[in-house]
């Protein structure tokens, strides 16, 4: 061996480490870091890092702000890789920080086409990381791969046309070596998607249509051409299980949302989880929540999957807090119904029958008149994610508590690009208020619920006065950290529900928190209004 | 009933897109664009144009709220309906306020002397000691000096002669009780998880951290009294006219 050779070799050493699929695959081991969106790609959101603890959560204090040029919603989670953060700045700015001090390396701006018309908002939720790549889907349906260390652009691929309604605001899922995504636009009529890009060259691999076309299964559950302006959006981020070698995803609401006339039948993949081959993106398996939905209850959660001991022995399930009100387990890998419950209040459905199908409420349908049904629209969870404990064994929902929607039907035409809803609707819940002055007890309000797995009984619920947009982290150390509306970021004892700790942020926590470590010190990080906040334990 | 009513109303009237809904502010910001762009050829309820009625949800063209939007802003060529010079989330607001028009109900008095109102609204009415109008009067119940913009002559009716059928959020009134026993009632504020802000009847905003109190609940009765009986109708007449006559500062 050359001097030449060793000095090449000792340069390439002193590199920061790539960000290798297995490395993603085995986050855990690294619970310094933060890989993917939901933590790994099992989205557990459940750090394995433990200096922070009940007794001691009183002393966490701010450690530095990064505040966005942006008056949208914050609604990323940020990843971190060996001590740099990754975060967005709405709609599709990416900034990367040092994770320990807050200070900018550098933004990449990216202008959105004119023609981008996200429903509801200009948000984005994060973004993914493989080698020195990172990869954003932005409002104009476009994926984008920027070089990680300089903010540099690499690749650029349209995924959908954003002047027909698509949108990407997820953060991508890397799965060995491709990215994937799917659309967002289920308020415009798109009929959608989920697709994998190749990861070097942005190339599409594959396409699995959530709606499908003529010839193919589960096209005989739409009436018409109600299929090709269906929806089944997808804007949540999936979750991948190695051993099963399966991508699961949830999908989003029928259109009309509310107007279920012209596409009678049970309207698949809408308010369903699909379970994909990640190298083909072939269906294994599907499960439908909500047959033939009028109530625009999107099943656009996060697979959160887990082996659990259930009856005596070991089974892989999928856990899941359904914006139509129940909360699923099921296996993951045949998609078989294992055990269903309410977590919320819930009047459309009268129960679950064996098989996982809700048993509609004879009345339980939108009409000109109006109808008032629990859960409300934005259902009893939603997008914000939720976490499981393997520690406590419990699973977290943030919930909106005795909510309900009054539903009106109206007519409604297909225009391209053009809002496709098909409804009006009153809901219990005053929403986008400054400040919240609720005391009736008829008006909804927002918790975190801690509910056993395996009988799907509540086991505590931690109460909040408006209702929460937040998502919810654990740690190995029973420690919870979430947040609401109200401009709180709690921490909370997973075990009992007790607030242990609050600081006040002074603006909506719309993501969820994430954690990490950087030279030994763990970081708790938090969006909050415009601004990403960012606690660790006084020294 | 009136539960449901203060329901509908209080709670976000019009339509919603999937994650997102019109709130009581839409609704306000709406009525007061309604009144300055809308009302002059389509009227205070939105009946004056035949075939449209919006206080019943009548539109001629366009039924969902986006087409709405699209009309208020582009107009509909050789006909009557200009283009205003409206962005769309002004549009949007006045689209809340005309679905929450068929909750509100019809005027029952019409042309009404705004100066002898004012002298009601001074005097033998005793509005000023709750109410307060550019800087004279009481902070205590909702500041009028932009009534006019906010409200319509049937929702100013009705709060005058029934002031329990609508409360809204902003105007809730809550009583506590401290830990030792006192009992503290003012005008809520807000309110959270935690915490609880009011302004009490001495005019001072107060801070309480729910832990220090033994209870606190909302105060169901309006502080107002109902003036049926007590107003002629000429009388409601001229008072309804001057608070229309209140458009700001």
């Amino acid at each position: 061996m050359t001097a030449r050779t060793l000095l090449l070799l000792a340069m390439a050493g002193s590199l920061p480490a790539q960000v290798s699929f297995d490395r993603i695959l085995n986050a855990n081991k690294e619970p310094q870091n933060w890989l993917t969106y939901s933590g790994t790609t099992l989205s557990q959101r459940h750090s394995l890092l433990t200096q922070i603890t009940p007794a001691n959560v009183k002393n966490l204090e701010l450690q530095w702000v990064f505040q966005s040029r942006s008056l949208e919603k914050y609604e990323a989670t940020s990843i971190v890789a060996d001590g740099v953060l990754y975060t967005v700045q709405a709609p599709n700015d990416i900034v990367a920080l040092d994770a320990a001090s807050g200070r900018v390396y550098w933004t990449y701006s990216y202008t959105p086409g004119k023609d981008a018309r996200p429903c509801c908002g200009r948000v984005n939720r994060g973004v993914a990381i493989l080698g020195d790549t990172l990869f954003m889907g932005t409002i104009d349906a476009h994926l984008v791969a920027i070089d990680a260390r300089s903010g540099k652009p690499i690749w650029n691929t349209e995924v959908a046309k954003d002047a027909s309604g698509y949108a990407l605001t997820h953060a991508p899922l890397v799965v060995k070596d491709k990215v994937i995504v799917g659309t967002a636009g289920g308020e415009f009529g798109i009929r959608g998607f989920i697709a994998a890009y190749d990861a070097k060259t942005g190339k599409e691999v594959w396409r699995f249509h959530n709606i499908p076309e003529p010839g193919e299964p589960g096209h005989e559950t739409w009436a018409g051409d109600s299929w090709k302006t269906g929806g089944g959006s997808v804007w949540v981020t999936g979750s991948y299980d190695p051993d099963l070698n399966l991508t699961y995803w949830g999908i989003g609401n029928p259109g009309p949302d509310w107007n279920g006339d012209n596409r009678k039948g049970d309207n698949l993949y809408t308010d369903s989880v699909v379970a994909l081959d990640a190298d083909t993106g072939k269906l294994k398996w599907h499960f439908q929540f909500s047959p033939h939905d009028e109530f625009d209850y999107d099943s656009v959660q996060i697979p959160v999957l887990v082996d659990v001991e259930w009856q005596g022995r070991p089974r892989k399930v999928m856990l899941w807090a359904n914006r139509n009100g129940y909360f699923y387990v099921l296996d993951r890998t045949n998609g078989q119904f294992m055990l269903g419950k309410p977590f919320v209040k819930v009047t459309w459905s009268s129960g679950l029958d064996e098989r996982g199908r809700p048993m509609r409420a004879p009345t339980a349908t939108t009409s000109p008149d109006g109808i008032l049904i629990f859960p409300g629209n934005q259902g009893g969870t939603n997008w914000y994610n939720s976490s499981y404990s393997p520690h406590t064994g419990l699973f977290y929902i943030p919930s909106w508590v005795e909510y309900n929607t009054v539903y009106f039907k109206i007519p409604v035409e297909y225009n391209e690009g053009r809002n496709f809803g098909g409804g009006v609707l009153r809901n219990n819940v005053n929403q986008r208020r400054p400040t919240l002055t609720r005391l009736e007890e008829n008006e909804g309000y927002g918790a975190v619920r801690a509910v056993d797995p395996k009988t799907g009984q509540m086991k505590w619920e931690f109460k909040m006065s408006d209702v929460t947009d937040a998502g919810v982290l654990t740690t190995a150390t029973d420690v919870l950290f979430t947040g609401g509306r109200e401009g709180y970021f709690f921490a909370i004892d997973a075990r009992n529900g007790e607030l242990l700790w609050k600081a006040t942020v002074g603006g909506q926590v719309q993501s969820g928190p994430m954690t990490y470590s950087v030279n030994g010190r763990q970081y708790v990080a938090v969006a909050a209004g415009n601004s990403l906040f960012c606690f660790a334990l006084r020294q | 009933m009136r539960v449901l009513r203060v329901l509908s109303l209080l709670l976000s009237a019009g339509a919603l897109w999937a994650q997102h809904g019109y709130t009581l502010a839409d609704i306000e910001n709406g009525g007061r664009l309604y009144r300055g762009t809308c009302s002059v050829c389509h009227g205070p309820d939105g009946d004056f144009i035949p075939g449209i009625d919006f206080s019943h949800g009548k539109f001629r063209r366009a039924t969902d709220d986006e087409s709405i939007e699209s009309i208020i802003i582009n107009g509909i060529p050789n006909t009557g309906m200009p283009s205003n010079n409206l962005t769309e989330p002004q549009a949007e607001n006045i689209v809340a306020y005309l679905r929450s028009l068929p909750s509100a109900g019809k005027a029952i008095t019409s042309g009404g002397d705004a100066a002898k109102g004012k002298a009601i609204f001074e005097g033998k009415g005793g509005c000023r000691n709750c109410h307060r109008v550019r800087g004279a009067g009481s902070r205590m119940a909702p500041d009028l000096t932009d009534i006019g913009t906010l409200r319509r002559v049937a929702e100013l009716e009705q709060s005058i002669l029934d002031p329990d059928a609508e409360i809204l959020p902003d105007n809730r009134f809550v009583k506590v009780v401290t830990k030792d026993g006192t009992e503290i009632t003012g005008r809520l504020l807000n309110i959270d998880t935690l915490t609880l802000q009011m302004m009490d009847s001495q005019e001072k905003l107060r801070f309480f951290e729910k832990s220090n109190l033994r209870e606190y609940s909302l105060v169901k009765k309006s502080p107002m009294p109902s003036f049926k009986g007590r107003l002629t109708t000429e009388e409601l007449a001229d008072l309804v006219s001057y608070l229309v006559s209140l458009k700001g500062i």
